[in-house]
């Protein structure tokens, strides 16, 4: 499934009740699917505050991927990029403290997820590829 | 679903009900609503409610640590209150129980803090 949409913080909503509603084939617990829409949140609006610095007419793609029990997602955007990817990793790093940004965002996304993989290319975009198992998939059931 | 910001000043105490969605959409309306409500002189305490917000995420945490910054300015104390599962985890995985209160409902919360 792809999705693409503008950088407007109004689509976050729409991005992870999307996002959820195709996961949603799998049977996934109402734990899981909390978490999964947690951390599309996050990755949107990083792509949002920061890959575009809140610039409307850049575009954020995700991709989700299903597998037998497992969901893959992979949140784009064609923005400014990360520079110290490690550095901005860090619980309670921010870049933009003045926003009132918590720092919390990659945290959420580690902690929700088994799998969190960044790749970013300053000048270029950022991707955030994004894994995690379900526990009770239908998949199982079969 | 969007958020919906109720707020009422009760003796010192600024109640904050959230019921919905808190995004980074969303904080800021909440933002701006809860800044403007603190220029009440009155006001000392926050008390916020969140029975029926739905969902949060680190955007929310943002924007609850700005505000428990603005009232410990004025020596004043913050408690959450009515927290769900989910959203408790956020607040246990950043901290913020280290410096915000919680209590189970809002009259509890509302009690410890004087208010009848």
């Amino acid at each position: 499934m792809n999705l693409q949409f503008s950088a407007l913080s109004q689509n976050e909503s729409f991005a992870r009740v999307t996002v959820a509603a195709f996961i949603a084939q799998l049977d996934p617990t109402m734990d899981e699917l909390t978490e999964i829409k947690t951390v599309v949140s996050e990755a949107v609006t990083n792509s949002i505050i920061h890959g575009y610095d809140g610039k409307p007419d850049g575009k954020v793609f995700i991709s989700v991927l299903l597998e037998e029990s497992a969901v893959e997602l992979v949140i784009r955007d064609e923005g400014v990029g990360i520079k110290d990817i490690d550095e901005a990793r860090q619980p309670l790093y921010t870049s933009k403290p003045e926003l009132e940004r918590s720092g919390m965002g990659f945290t959420i996304m580690e902690n929700f997820m088994d799998e969190v993989e960044v790749r970013s290319e300053p000048g270029f975009g950022t991707e955030v590829r994004l894994r995690k198992h379900l526990l009770k998939s239908k998949a199982l059931c079969n | 679903m969007s958020l919906n910001i109720n707020m009422e000043v009760r003796d010192e105490v600024l109640c904050i009900r959230l019921t919905g969605e808190l995004d980074h959409h969303a904080a800021d309306e909440l933002r701006a609503k809860a800044t403007k409500a603190l220029e009440d002189p009155n006001v000392r305490h926050i008390v916020l409610n969140l029975e029926n917000l739905t969902f949060m995420d680190s955007s929310g945490l943002g924007v609850i640590l700005g505000r428990y910054k603005q009232i410990k300015q004025l020596h004043g104390e913050m408690i959450v209150c009515a927290i769900s599962p989910p959203i408790k985890r956020l607040f246990d995985m950043s901290g913020l129980f280290k410096i915000v209160r919680l209590e189970p409902t809002e009259e509890f919360a509302l009690e410890s803090l004087g208010v009848a």
